[in-house]
């Protein structure tokens, strides 16, 4: 309770608030206390005074009768009127609500289309029907204000309900032999009690709102007993002779709904814990750059150069090291693989050449990542968007969420070269029916009508594979492309990707968790752990020879092609967190030959001719067999 | 889609039957005699005798019921007696001055509140997001009645920029510039609370749809930031936004009834209120059946357009 408070008041609107709310009630409470004009006493010779005049210090109205008296007494009236509506409506609602949705069946069925009915008015046309039923009046107001808002808890607590009513406890209940009565009211209604409360304090500002807008029609409190709106009805006449009667309730009623509308999201906020870690943030067009130092560029610049490339997630002070400092090279037309569990930065590290790594809570604190020699950390947005897509394209892990779900998958293909070559409409959608074509859709030109939902895993990865191949780029990137299919289709994107790659010799940077694909497809690999690079060589050799102890299980373990999920339950323990790395080897706990040596300190990423290697007892090379 | 349509408006059936048979209801509340009720001062006893063969008001309440719907579905809403004329022509008379009014504030808040959602969310926590913010909290929380009524002193009392009323007849000689100068303040008082709320979710449902992945993919593309929000975003934002427009034009209508007192529109609202004080009870039970499956139909527009515009929906 406390901490919740503490929410609240951080929340510096909820506060305020809360403290407005707060001072309206208290002074409605002690109304009859205070020293004030009889509300309802006429002094005709006193009409219209103005605010400030000594002994009416917000004027008097058309009768003469003090204003200040009469906002405060009207203010009573309204909140009591607004608060009984509430209390009418959240009771009667939560009971239907409840009811429907415990029994479930016909009776569920019949309420709530009873309910939907209610709901399909506007809701001041039940309210006028039933005041005109029952004849103006403040009680009549009240009971139509409550019965219009009947459905809206009804709604929500029988969703609520129906959730309750699966659960175990409620079943073992009425195995034991409970009452439906006893039910209800000991194990369902504790439960709902909270959000009935919620909902009511939430609604309390609409009801007093709406119960003042009948009384201004004239339809609510009668002359002379005054609520809020009715003050404000009766002033109309006079607006504009004497506006100050208008402004008084106008305020009041505006500072209330207001407060009670602060304190609610306040309210909100503090209780949805999404919000509370900021998760709620949209992710800029490109990723944060805060570099202290950049890195120098060498002489001879390669096609893809990533260098000493530092990525991390900061999260309120918490800062998690996804990519703890990874340099990688890519040349022309190769494949290179980068494998590692899931957490390992592997993906953050792709993500990070075209800043694509969502920020917040991403930042790129340090190195650099060079196309052809000029970096494109901390690039202008608008070079980094035209070499997106154009010269480095990415194929994501599942497309049903990465392709627009409302768009079709023709227009998708043609928007990606429209972004990049104004060719026009026409001969862009041809270019993507021949997209389609080149990946192996069959029929084409129809598919290209299609939605990503009407079509099956597989096609939606070759859609996905078309789109990166759009512009026909030097590099693409591929985050785990397949791991979303089943095996038989991975195996034929796989194919696929290989087949592009060679005929249009584009380079390939491939990022995954499984050795296996790894053999199929790639050059060289680079291992990832923990945020940092621990071994690195030709494919086959590691492959063959692994040096680095988490390499060696990593192949160890990987079964037939692609089933390259078991991989992680073969090996024992987990990565550890990157907020809180070890001293020295990031390995060392899980791993079996380490010594104190390795918890001592950092250890270098050192070379051996095509390989590198992080790792001071590397696996010993297996034994040659000699002829 | 046509399907869609038809399975759509065949579905309003039991919904327009069930809000006949709640006013229906609503009215057979009504305390004493009931044909005395309706006939208020005109109730001599040849009146009430005619009233009641007419209406059946001396059967059974089912058979009460059965014989209003009949004459409904022949046009005849019952007489006026207060007005002296048919409930429906009176209504119809009416009709269109709420709807150049609320249409006006609808199309108004749905243009307003999306813009200032989708600016909002596309700067988070920028200078024009809480900008945004601030307003929207004043103007879900100010009664439109008071609004108005400010706007009028502002406007039509301090500057004499534009009428405070006056309003008689929307078809009534005023020229086209005429009505526009008179609908300003009006729509605009009108709209502000609906404004609000559809801003704060475009808002959310904006922030929501930028966080998934197929943006980042728009991103990885190449495609430009402006489409990115206005085009991939927002059109995946509708999505959640278009039911509540649906949702909203229900308050825009009902906060129509507020404005059209303080503006003195000649509308539907002023109509139904006026019958209420005047106890003209079958006008009060014409307007608001009519109104209501007005509103029924513009929910099936609503609930078209989403088809329409998410192939997802089964259609
Ligand atoms: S450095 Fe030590 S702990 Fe780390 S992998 Fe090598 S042997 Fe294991």
């Amino acid at each position: 309770m406390g901490a919740f408070l503490k929410l609240l008041f951080r929340n510096r609107l909820a506060g305020f608030g809360a403290v407005v709310l707060g001072a309206i009630i208290v002074l409605a409470l002690i109304t009859p206390w205070l020293p004030l004009h009889p509300p309802n006493a006429t002094v005709t010779a006193n009409r219209f005074l103005l605010p400030g005049t000594p002994g009416h210090l917000l004027g008097t109205d058309h009768l003469g009768r003090d204003q200040l008296s009469r906002l405060l007494w009207g203010t009573r009236l309204s909140l009591a009127v607004g608060f009984a509506a509430a209390v009418i409506a959240g009771v009667v609602g939560a009971a239907i609500g409840i009811i429907a949705g415990y029994f479930g069946g016909r009776t569920d069925n019949v309420t709530m289309r009873g309910v939907d009915m209610l709901m399909a008015f506007p809701y001041i046309l039940l309210a006028l029907a039933i005041v005109a039923a029952l004849g103006p009046g403040l009680m009549n107001a009240l009971i139509a204000v409550a019965v219009v808002n009947i459905p809206f808890f009804a709604r929500n607590i029988r969703g609520i309900t129906v959730g309750i009513a699966n659960k175990e406890f409620i079943d073992a209940a009425r195995l034991s032999g409970m009452g439906h009565t006893r039910i209800l009211l000991t194990e369902v209604l504790p439960n709902v009690i909270p959000v009935i409360v919620i909902a009511m304090s939430t609604t309390i500002g609409w009801m007093i709102l709406e119960t003042a807008g009948l009384s201004f029609l004239g339809l609510g409190s009668q002359p002379p007993q005054a609520d809020l709106g009715s003050m404000l009805g009766e002033a109309r006449s006079a607006m504009i002779t004497a506006p100050h009667t208008s402004i008084v309730p106008g305020v009041m009623i505006l500072l209330i709904v207001m407060s009670i509308n602060l304190l609610g999201d306040g309210v909100r906020d503090a209780l949805d814990p999404r919000l509370r870690s900021g998760a709620l943030t949209r992710p800029l067009p490109a990723t944060q750059v805060a570099r202290k130092s950049v890195p120098e560029v060498p002489a001879k610049p390669g096609l893809l150069e990533i260098d000493a490339l530092e990525t991390q997630f900061h999260v309120g002070k918490r800062v998690y090291r996804a990519v703890g400092g990874v340099s990688l090279e890519l040349k022309p037309g190769e494949c290179l693989g980068l494998i590692g569990e899931s957490g390992s930065g592997k993906s953050v590290t792709a993500l990070s050449v075209m800043g694509l790594v969502a920020s917040p809570p991403g930042v790129i604190t340090g190195g650099a990542v060079r196309l052809e020699g000029r970096d494109l950390v901390g690039a202008k947005y608008e070079r980094l968007r035209s070499l997106r897509g154009d010269k480095v394209a990415y194929i994501f892990q599942d497309p049903l969420s990465t392709l627009h779900p409302l768009y079709r998958v023709g227009d998708q293909l043609a928007e990606a070269i429209l972004s990049h070559h104004g060719i026009g409409r026409a001969a862009a959608m041809e270019r993507a029916v021949k997209l389609l074509e080149d990946v192996r859709i069959p029929n084409a030109k129809a598919r290209a009508r299609s939605f990503p939902h009407e079509l099956s895993g597989g096609m939606r990865q070759r859609v996905a594979i078309a789109m990166a191949l759009a512009n026909e780029p030097d590099i693409i990137i591929a985050d785990e492309p397949t791991t979303a299919l089943d095996v038989t289709v991975q195996a034929q994107i796989l194919a696929l990707l290989d087949r592009l790659r060679r005929e249009r010799d584009v380079a390939i940077l491939f990022i995954t968790h499984d050795f296996g694909v790894v053999g199929q497809l790639c050059d060289r690999v680079a291992v990832m752990y923990a945020g940092r690079i621990v071994e690195q060589g030709p494919t086959r050799e590691v492959l063959e020879a692994p040096a680095h102890p988490y390499t060696k299980r990593l192949i160890a373990c990987v079964p037939e092609l692609g089933e390259g999920r078991r991989v992680l339950a073969a090996i024992p323990g987990l990565p550890p967190a990157v907020d809180a790395l070890p001293e020295g080897c990031a390995f060392a706990p899980r791993c079996e030959k380490a010594t104190d040596a390795c918890r001592a300190g950092e250890i270098a990423l050192e070379s051996h001719g095509g390989r590198k290697l992080r790792c001071i007892h590397p696996e010993p090379a297996p034994v040659e067999e000699s002829a | 889609m046509g399907a869609y349509i038809l399975k759509r408006l065949l579905s309003a059936i039991p919904v327009l039957f069930g809000i006949t048979v709640i006013v229906f209801l609503i009215m057979a509340m009504i305390p004493g005699d009931p044909a005395t009720a309706i006939l208020g001062s005109y109730a001599t006893p040849e009146n009430v005798e005619r009233l009641n063969r007419h209406l059946g008001l001396d059967r059974p309440l089912w058979q009460q019921y059965f014989i209003w719907i009949g004459n409904l579905l022949q046009g005849d809403f019952g007489r006026s007696f207060a007005l002296n004329r048919p409930v429906l022509d009176e209504i119809l008379d009416r009709f269109g001055a709420t709807l150049i009014l609320a249409g006006t504030a609808f199309v108004l808040c749905a243009l307003l509140g999306i813009l200032a959602g989708v600016v909002s969310a596309a700067r988070q926590y920028g200078l024009a997001d809480k900008a945004i913010t601030f307003v929207v909290i004043l103007g879900i929380s100010i009664p439109s009645f008071f609004l108005g009524m400010m706007m009028i002193l502002l406007f039509a009392v301090q500057l004499r920029w534009l009428p405070a009323s006056g309003m008689y007849s929307i078809w009534g000689g005023g020229d086209l510039p005429d009505l526009l100068r008179h609908l300003v303040m009006p729509a605009f008082a009108l709209s502000v609370v609906a404004t609000g709320v559809i801003a704060r979710l475009s808002r959310s449902a904006m922030l929501e749809v930028l966080r998934q992945d197929f943006i980042r993919t728009a991103r990885a593309k190449g495609v430009h930031e402006r489409r990115v929000i206005w085009g991939h975003a927002l059109r995946m934002a509708m999505v959640s936004i278009i039911p509540v427009l649906g949702i909203q034009a229900g308050f825009v209508l009902s906060g129509a009834v507020y404005i059209e007192m303080v503006f003195q529109w000649p509308g539907v609202g002023r109509m139904l209120v006026d019958a209420i004080l005047k106890r003209d009870i079958l006008l009060v039970q014409g307007g608001v059946v009519f109104v209501a499956a007005c509103y029924v139909g513009f929910n099936i527009i609503v609930d078209v357009a989403q088809a329409w515009l998410d192939p997802r929906i089964k259609t």
